[in-house]
């Protein structure tokens, strides 16, 4: 097997495939935006909730994807739990520059999010991974509902 | 899993030999030789279409129906040869019955827009569930433009069109009916000749959209009697942006114009414009001279291949190729009509299309992932994207041996 695909597929990447955390639906969300990616047609729903002083109370998501994007979206509502808006859109451009080869993984300020450095070597697979993060971000700065990657 | 033998038995047909026509099927991939497995979203060209268009562009070109010099003739004749080459292909009446588009997707839109304009509210046009999004949009907007209605013929569970449904859905108000010949994403062959009679008895005018058809088997327009019979080019070992609309010339005759231009006009004024004679009254604007030579050129090398032998062929292919996946712990097929072209549209437990699609693709697989632009038969079967292997002549069973080594490494990471 190649390294490459090694690399895409990490452990950490399988783990959250096969049991994605925060998965469901969140009834008493502030915002809920999906997400939609129309090359593959995959959509995922995320849910936010945000706490008296602004920040991410709880986040969920549901939907259906490849392993890459079920794996990135899973790492990353277990990441910006208790985030502010700020803090959670920082991560947001971090992630994004990582994914797009504009910033090299610094795996300190990434921690368990390295393990979707693997997708820079797949260029086809770079909007699977940023679907969830899209929606967060649509969620955190607007108020539409939709997004899509392209 | 057992080792595919040299070639298929008992067939004569060479598909290794053959095969060193395509250059690009020598290229490498990673390392690792390609297989090349989407040939229902575009085929590869052999170098006789290749020197075709190579040679037109180096010796022929010039603007078509235009100039009195050499050149321009030469490229007329050129361009005006393959129409015939067509004609003679699909066996159309005429020559004036083929008209030379971008390809498919146009052909449509010409149809839709053009036969559209006569379309009123109480008008209904039927497809089927089974359509490609060229094959649905395109109607949508006929709809929208004139508040015609769009029914769908539903699917059976096998992925073929409900007959029974079909009929009781043309009545006296369908006007048109449009209907793949073959699945893109299922690989259905559909029953059109008897789609096209049902059609024809509720008075609609038929239109085929035969874009996977052509690279498979002989297509014959004059028996099937239907209207219209739209294709494409690069699907049929020809360049992009060339295809063909095949439209009865008697309706032609009476359809206004698609798009307006040089070319399509006998006279221009200001107050009185009159249109050219077919096909030219369908081709606005400088055609796609070269394409056409290559789609000609594509032509005389199917011409010389058995086609008994090449269905053959890709028959066994398909069944090998079946019968190998479903080895394969998980694996569902998707579309198990009982005619089908050499399309295997599958799912392989809980492992997504992309995944599938990115790991093979290390192993110098080339299949498509996703939802083959036919949403709603995904929505239909329940699967958010399937991978789809659909074959070629120029395929051989090592090239499914590859295929399933690489199904079987996806397995190996997601377990």
């Amino acid at each position: 097997m190649s390294d490459s695909l090694l690399d895409l597929y990490r452990e950490v990447i399988l783990d959250h495939n096969r049991d994605p955390r925060n998965f469901g639906e969140l009834d008493d969300a502030d915002r809920v935006v999906e997400g939609v990616n129309p090359l593959c047609g995959d959509r995922m729903t995320l849910y936010v909730k945000k706490d008296k002083d602004g920040k991410i109370e709880d986040v969920c998501f549901t939907g259906s994807g490849c392993a890459i994007s079920v794996a990135s979206a899973s790492l990353m509502t277990e990441r910006i739990k208790g985030l502010t808006n700020d803090e959670a859109l920082e991560l947001f451009e971090l992630v994004h520059d990582v994914l797009t080869g504009e910033q090299e993984p610094d795996p300190v300020r990434l921690d368990k999010l390295a393990a979707l450095a693997g997708v820079r070597q797949y260029p086809s697979r770079i909007k699977c991974a940023s679907l969830g993060w899209h929606a967060l971000k649509t969620a955190l700065t607007t108020t539409d509902a939709k997004i899509s990657t392209e | 899993m057992s080792q595919a033998p040299a070639a298929a038995p008992g067939s004569g047909f060479d598909a290794r030999q053959l095969r060193r026509d395509f250059p690009i099927l020598a290229t490498e991939v990673y390392g690792k030789p390609l297989t090349y497995l989407d040939n229902a979203a575009s085929s590869q060209r052999p170098a006789q279409v290749i020197d075709a268009v190579a040679h037109y562009e180096r010796h022929l070109h010039a603007n078509v129906h235009r100039g009195v010099h050499y050149l321009s003739q030469q490229a007329t004749d050129a361009y005006e040869g393959a129409r015939d080459r067509v004609q003679a292909f699909v066996n159309a009446s005429s020559r004036q019955e083929i008209i030379f588009t971008r390809g498919t997707t146009e052909a449509i839109n010409l149809v839709a827009a053009s036969l559209g304009q006569a379309l009123g509210p109480d008008d209904e046009i039927l497809i089927t569930w089974l359509e490609h999004h060229s094959n649905i949009v395109p109607w949508q907007l006929a709809c929208q433009r004139s508040g015609a209605t769009l029914k769908v013929a539903p699917l059976l569970d096998d992925g073929s069109v409900d007959l029974l449904a079909f009929e009781r859905l043309l009545t006296e108000r369908t006007r048109i009916v449009a209907i793949s010949h073959i699945s893109n994403a299922l690989g259905t062959i559909n029953p059109v000749e008897t789609m096209v009679d049902l059609a024809q008895q509720a008075g609609a005018k038929t239109l085929i959209d035969g874009a996977q058809a052509v690279p498979h088997q002989r297509i014959d327009v004059s028996a099937l009697n239907c209207d219209f019979y739209a294709f494409s080019g690069h699907k049929m070992y020809a360049p992009t942006g060339i295809g063909v609309l095949y439209g009865r010339a008697e309706l032609l005759e009476e359809m206004p114009p698609y798009q307006g231009g040089g070319e399509m006009i006998r006279t221009v004024s200001f107050t009185d414009t009159t249109f050219n004679a077919l096909p030219y009254k369908f081709e606005a604007g400088t055609p796609n001279i070269s394409g056409a030579v290559g789609l000609g050129a594509s032509i005389d090398y199917l011409n010389n291949l058995d086609y008994a032998l090449l269905e053959a062929h890709e028959t066994d292919l398909l069944e090998y190729a079946q019968a190998q996946l479903l080895e394969l712990p998980g694996a569902k097929i998707i579309g198990t009509a009982q005619r089908k072209a050499s399309v295997m549209s599958f799912t392989l437990g809980d492992i997504h299309a992309h995944d599938l699609g990115t790991i093979v693709d290390r192993e110098g697989v080339a299949i498509r992932t996703g939802h083959h632009c036919a949403m709603p038969v995904m929505e239909r079967f329940a699967v958010p994207a399937t991978a789809r292997a659909s074959f070629a002549f120029y395929n051989l069973r090592e090239d499914v041996d590859r295929l399933m080594a690489g199904l079987t490494q996806a397995l190996e990471i997601f377990t």
